[in-house]
This record gives structure tokens, C-alpha cells and sequence, in this order.
């Protein structure tokens, strides 16, 4: 795992770390939050709440795709796939400390 | 085998057993792994009427020995009909799809790690008020990462049996039998929510999870270690690059060999049978037409079965969604998904696989997308033509070295032609008529899992029965028309010369219309003849100018020099670039779009493509070359 907070440090995004609501698509991978509201076309919020990522629940930033983008999530046992588009429409609160991964 | 109890909430009253049942579940449940376990090869496949939706019908003895029809609706998360197929799988369930009755009762099958998710469509579809079997699917898995749940009192609350099964083990199948031969009372839920937005309904589920005791399954450790690898940033995309060649060699290197010794087989016992024969126009029916129809259609066989298991075993073990991820990052600047990839990779190899290839991507907007540029992929049956036309007007000079020369840059070139007009093509649909701004890439990441022997060989007999019926049909027809065009007029019941035909007549018919491309009637006849395969151009070219072009490709080469510019041999090989020149494709296209709306759209378009770059090729290189 130290390896990832070196990839993080060495290219994670430069931002703010303390701030307490912000979105899905700046979460650094291994952190947590709680999800909030989805600014998303009606099909799209849907689909994603049908696949369990419902408002309230706790969402994981699981790993990033080589690229970066898209990114995988988890919430509760269901690991999603999305790209930034989708995810830097969705608002999250921040939960506690920043945990690289379990 | 442990035995899974099967809860049922009040006494049954017997009735009569069902006739038709349902089976609905969201993807992922392992749905369809449940219905070939119960159905096992007694199952057909059938499209629901004006829509690209596809459904299993099979047959199952309930515990009486009476025969039910269980019909496999697609893979669903909600009942909002949002999507094709929602609202397909609403009007079966409600009894308003045209040429079926309603379905006398329910089984939804959900998968038991995943309960609070897919406890909403129970919801809503017990809400629907069939009598409903709830199975919870993957129990094993369930059991294996330290999950549980009360049965009995999940039962309670929805008002409907519910059992524990695993459809990979069997374990708990008797649940299905027992519930079709005892019809249950209606449901009566406790609190069903019967409308209400998905958030309140997942609300309900998981107080229903709650109340049952419900634990959440711990995540399969080994799926996080191959994610790990997979997904990582370095060994990701090599991994993701091996996986692609492999796929790619496996059809190129294995499955076309294995079609050209079919087709030799075919055309030896062909000939062995004609010598039996007495000569005549029966003869020639039966060799020429319906032996080589027969062929033309099997010959795809191999390639098809190779991939689909090659997918198939991608699919099952979780591993394509990873690639779909790798993918994507590329795929996304010409306004696809990752999950187009395979398909579009494989249709370097043969179109009519990789079309087929298409159903794994969800977005029925990317799909079409999809089919609609894979055939301007540089296919194997594009090369027997590109290497002659290039063989006989461009003398090989070496350009770098001994390994590249002229003609490999042709060849090249030709390949990046294809792949760059399917991209521009993609582009132009996907901001035009394809336009998803509704279907983002959103893709459900499965745990990583052993494909199943027994599901990877039904789905190889499922896909190989598809294609032979319902794409098989059209290409047997369009070759014995094309027989037949050659075949006819009759002179004292002898077929005629091929320049006396009615395909020369078509050659001679379409020669003002080709002209301006630099082709001449023989072009022409060639044109027609190809619709049967790419390379059947060569043949004709062939008999028309009496070489056996087999054997003496070097005359034919000749030949085709007195018969083309080299302008015109350029136009030749954009227009065979482009145009959709094989039935094949285009009855492949009719059967997994379900309609002629699309071949037609697609043949229409790539034709004109074709017709106007090969217009364009021959007077800009008429402008050059003297």
C-alpha cells in the first residue's frame, strides 16, 4: 500500500485535503465518503442507484484505471466502473481520515 | 449438498400447476446460469417483436412431470422502463406483449452477496401480484465469505416462498420444481412498495435485509489481489495487450485454418458427390447451389464457436469488464466504450463473428454503433483481393530494408483506410442519430470466478444454432440466387457461358453506373458475384477471362491489367474497402438487429462511402498517373 500513497503523492491531484463536501471525481483513490446528491439526467442517477449507490451510502474509491479515468468505486459489496464524467457530477461528503485502501 | 430451506409464508392451497413462467433477475445474478441448469439444451431463442431484445424459451418437469416453459427475460435491475429491456420485460410480465399470453407466475432470481441492491426488483416485481418465487442465488458464495440470511423471515415479510440455491452446485434447485407443480396463494406482503422512487424502495430492502438477519458477504479477497494486477498501471495494459493478441491469434491463426480445411472438405466430398450424379441442371443445383450455400454458411462456424468461447471465457471470469476499463480510455476519443473493443478487433478477422460478438455491450446505442462500423475493418476475406490487385500493379520495391516493401505499404495503408473511415463513421454516428448522452460508461466490476465448463458449451451451441438458423437462412438463399444468376438463361438444358448469364447481364446493366469508377462489366459481374464472399471476385474474374485463377494467378494478374487502369485498380481497392460487399454481414446484421432497418441503412451507406472514395481515388490518381 505504500506504493499507492507514493503514486498518489506523485500524482494525485493538487487540492485542498480538509474540506468536507466536495465530489466523487476528486476523491483520491482509498478514500471514503458518504454519497449526497447526484446532479446526473434522471436514466443515469437511476441506473446507478439500481446498481446500489444509493444517497446516504458509504462510497470507497477502490482503484483507478491505468489511465486514471475511468475509476472503480465500491459500495457496499458492489464494485462500479465510471468515468469522470459521470463521477465529478456526483456530490459526497467526506467521512473521517483519508484510508489508502484496507 | 446442504439443504437449503424452502420457506413458503401460509398454507398452499393446490390448484392447477403453471403453464408459462417468467424468470427475471438483474445482471450478474447468475439468471442465466439458473435457466440452463433447469433447462439445460431444451431451450429456443426468439426475439421479441420490434425490438433487438432477444429471450430463451426452455422446458422443465415440475415435480408432477408437467411441462412448463420458463421463459428467461433480459437481465433487469428495475421495473421503471427506462430501458429496451425494462420495458420488455414489463409488458411479458404484464401480459402486454404481442404473441404472448401473460405468464401464469414469477421466479426472480437475485444474487445473495448483493441482497440490499437486488432486493428492489423483488419489490417491484412481487408488487406486480403473479404468484413469485424468490430464489437467492450464489448461496455458496454467500456461505463461503461468512454471509447469511433468515430465509424464513425474508419469506414472511415479501409474502412469497423464497429459497437459498446455487445455480453453479445445484444445491436448493428442488425449490423450482416444488414451486411449479404447488401453486402458492397470491402474494400478500407485508408492506410492499408498490410505487415509490428507487431510493424509498431501496429503503424498504434494506429494512427487509435488516429484519431477515441479512449479512453482507466479506469481498472475495483474491478478486481485490487480481484487481491489483489487472487494473494496475503498468501490468494492466500488458496483461490487457497479451489477452488481445491472444483473442485475435486465436480466431486469425486457429479459426481460419480450421474454415479453409472446412471448406476444402466441403468442396472435395461437393465434387465426390457430383461425380455420382448424373450431369445437368440438377447437378449443378445441388453442387453449385445448395452444396456451396451450405458451405458458405458453415464455413463461419468454426470462427464463431472460437470466439465465443474465447469471450465466453472472458465474460464468465469477470476479466472482460477489466478489459472494458482498460479499453475505454481509448475508446472514449472516437465516442465509444472500452466495451467495444473485442468485438471491433475481431472483425479483422471476420465481421460476422465480431457482429455477433456485440451483445456484450449493454448500451444498445454503442451496440448499433458498433455493428454499424465493424465491417469497415480490414477482413481476412479482404486479402485474397488487396494481394492480387496489388500484385499485379505494383512491382514490390523494398522500402526500408528487405522487411518493408511497396506492397506491404499498400497492404498497410489499406488496413488504416478501413480503420480510419469506421472511426470517422463512429464519430459521426455517435453525434448524430447515435447520440448517448443517457449511457455514460457505468460499468458493474463482477467478482472474478471460474468459468463454468458446462455454461461456456451451452452458450457455443446456443450462439452456433443462432447463426445457422437465423443468419444461415438468409446467406442460403442469396447464394442460390446468385446460382441461379449465373446458371440462367438455359440453352438446350446447359447453363450458360458465364458472359451469357444473368449475372453478366447485371454486369452489363450496372457498367454505366461503375464506369465513371474506371470498372467495366467484368468489374461488375465480379461485384455481384462478391456478395457471396469478398475473395469470390477473384474466381469470377477468373472464369471470365478463362484462367483457372487458382492455378495461374500470374495470367490472372495479367488479365486484370488489360482490364484496369491503374487508377481504376486503386478505385477497386478503396471500393472494396469500404463497401459491405458480403451477405454474410449483412444477414448477421438483420439477425442481431432483429429487422432489415439497419443492414439496409448500413449497406446503403457504406455502398455510397465506397462508390464516392472510389470516384474520388481513380480521378485524383487519373490526375497523377497517365
Amino acid at each position: 500500500m505504500e506504493l499507492k500513497m507514493i503514486f498518489n503523492f506523485i500524482f494525485g491531484r493538487k487540492q485542498p485535503r480538509n474540506h468536507h463536501a466536495g465530489k466523487l471525481a476528486d476523491l483520491r483513490v482509498g478514500e471514503r465518503a458518504i454519497l449526497e446528491e447526484f446532479e446526473l439526467d434522471h436514466p443515469i442517477a437511476e441506473h446507478l442507484m439500481n446498481l446500489g449507490f444509493v444517497p446516504g451510502l458509504e462510497v470507497t474509491v477502490e482503484r483507478s484505471g491505468p489511465g486514471g479515468d475511468p475509476r472503480v468505486y465500491r459500495v457496499e459489496g458492489t464494485e462500479v466502473a465510471m468515468r469522470r464524467e459521470v463521477s465529478r457530477h456526483i456530490h459526497v461528503s467526506l467521512v473521517g481520515a483519508p484510508a489508502f485502501g484496507d | 449438498m446442504t439443504c437449503h430451506p424452502v420457506a413458503r409464508p401460509q398454507d398452499e392451497v393446490p390448484d392447477t400447476s403453471y403453464r408459462t413462467v417468467a424468470v427475471v433477475g438483474p445482471p450478474n445474478s447468475g439468471k442465466t446460469t439458473l435457466f440452463n441448469r433447469l433447462t439445460g439444451l431444451r431451450q429456443k431463442v426468439g426475439n421479441f417483436p420490434g425490438v433487438t431484445v432477444e429471450h430463451h424459451t426452455g422446458y422443465i418437469r415440475d415435480s408432477e412431470g408437467e411441462e412448463v416453459a420458463l421463459i428467461d427475460l433480459p437481465g433487469i435491475y428495475s421495473l421503471t422502463a427506462k430501458s429496451e429491456d425494462e420495458k420488455v420485460a414489463i409488458d411479458v410480465l404484464q401480459g402486454n406483449m404481442p404473441g404472448m399470453s401473460r405468464p401464469d407466475a414469477v421466479i426472480v432470481v437475485l444474487n445473495s452477496t448483493n441482497l440490499h441492491s437486488h432486493l428492489v426488483l423483488a419489490g417491484r416485481v412481487i408488487a406486480l401480484g403473479l404468484p413469485t418465487l424468490v430464489l437467492l442465488n450464489m448461496a455458496d458464495e454467500l456461505h463461503k465469505q461468512d454471509g447469511g440470511v433468515d430465509v424464513l423471515s425474508l419469506a414472511r415479510q415479501l409474502g412469497t416462498p423464497v429459497a437459498l440455491v446455487s445455480a453453479t452446485t445445484g444445491a436448493g434447485l428442488e425449490a423450482v420444481t416444488n414451486f411449479l407443480s404447488a401453486s402458492s396463494p397470491l402474494p400478500e406482503p407485508m408492506e410492499l412498495p408498490v410505487v415509490g422512487s428507487t431510493r424509498s424502495v431501496r429503503e424498504w430492502a434494506v429494512r427487509v435485509g435488516e429484519n431477515a438477519n441479512y449479512r453482507r458477504p466479506a469481498t472475495p479477497i483474491w478478486t481485490s489481489r487480481l484487481d491489483n494486477v489487472f487494473l494496475n498501471r503498468t501490468w494492466g495494459p500488458v496483461i490487457f495487450a497479451v489477452v488481445v493478441i491472444a483473442v485475435f491469434q486465436t480466431i486469425f491463426a486457429v479459426g481460419q485454418p480450421l474454415s479453409n480445411l472446412l471448406q476444402k472438405f466441403l468442396d472435395v466430398t461437393g465434387a465426390r458427390i457430383g461425380t455420382v450424379l448424373p450431369e445437368g441442371m440438377f447437378r449443378s443445383l445441388l453442387i453449385n447451389g445448395v452444396w456451396k450455400g451450405t458451405g458458405s454458411v458453415l464455413v463461419f462456424l468454426p470462427q464463431i464457436l472460437l470466439l465465443f468461447l474465447v469471450i465466453g471465457i472472458l465474460e464468465d471470469s469477470g476479466y472482460l469488464a477489466r478489459a472494458a476499463v482498460i479499453a475505454d480510455r481509448t475508446m472514449s476519443r472516437v465516442g465509444l466504450n472500452g466495451k467495444s473493443f473485442i468485438p471491433l478487433l475481431s472483425a479483422y478477422a471476420c465481421a460476422v463473428p465480431a457482429i455477433m460478438a456485440t451483445r456484450t455491450i449493454e448500451s444498445k446505442r454503442d451496440r448499433i454503433a458498433t455493428i454499424l462500423i465493424a465491417p469497415f475493418m480490414t477482413c481476412s476475406a479482404r486479402l485474397p483481393v488487396y494481394t492480387m490487385v496489388i500484385a499485379a500493379f505494383l512491382p514490390n520495391r523494398p522500402l526500408l530494408g528487405p522487411f518493408l516493401g511497396t506492397r506491404a505499404v499498400a497492404m498497410l495503408s489499406l488496413y488504416l483506410l478501413g480503420f480510419l473511415m469506421a472511426v470517422m463513421t463512429a464519430r459521426l454516428l455517435k453525434s448524430t442519430v447515435l447520440k448517448s448522452k443517457d449511457a455514460p460508461f457505468i460499468l458493474e466490476m463482477p467478482p472474478y470466478r471460474w468459468p463454468k465448463f458446462s455454461a461456456l458449451m451451452l452458450r457455443l451451441v446456443d450462439r452456433g444454432k443462432a447463426f445457422l438458423y437465423r443468419a444461415g437462412t438468409v446467406i442460403m438463399l442469396v447464394s442460390l440466387l446468385l446460382w441461379a444468376a449465373t446458371n440462367f438463361p438455359m440453352h438446350n438444358g446447359q447453363p450458360p457461358a458465364i458472359q451469357d448469364s444473368v449475372v453478366a447481364s447485371l454486369g452489363h446493366a450496372i457498367e454505366p453506373v461503375i464506369r465513371p469508377l474506371g470498372f467495366d462489366w467484368k468489374i461488375g459481374v465480379g461485384l455481384v458475384t462478391s456478395l457471396a464472399a469478398r475473395e469470390v471476385i477473384i474466381a469470377t474474374l477468373g472464369t471470365l477471362n478463362g484462367i483457372d485463377a487458382e492455378s495461374h494467378s500470374f495470367d490472372l494478374q495479367n488479365a486484370l491489367r488489360h482490364e484496369l487502369t491503374i487508377p481504376g485498380a486503386i478505385a477497386l481497392l478503396v471500393f472494396f474497402a469500404f463497401a459491405m460487399q458480403c451477405m454474410s454481414t449483412i444477414a448477421v446484421v438483420r439477425r442481431e438487429t432483429n429487422g432489415w432497418k439497419w443492414p439496409a441503412i448500413q449497406f446503403a451507406y457504406m455502398t455510397i462511402v465506397a462508390y464516392v472514395s472510389a470516384f474520388a481515388a481513380y480521378n485524383i490518381a487519373g490526375h497523377f498517373i497517365h
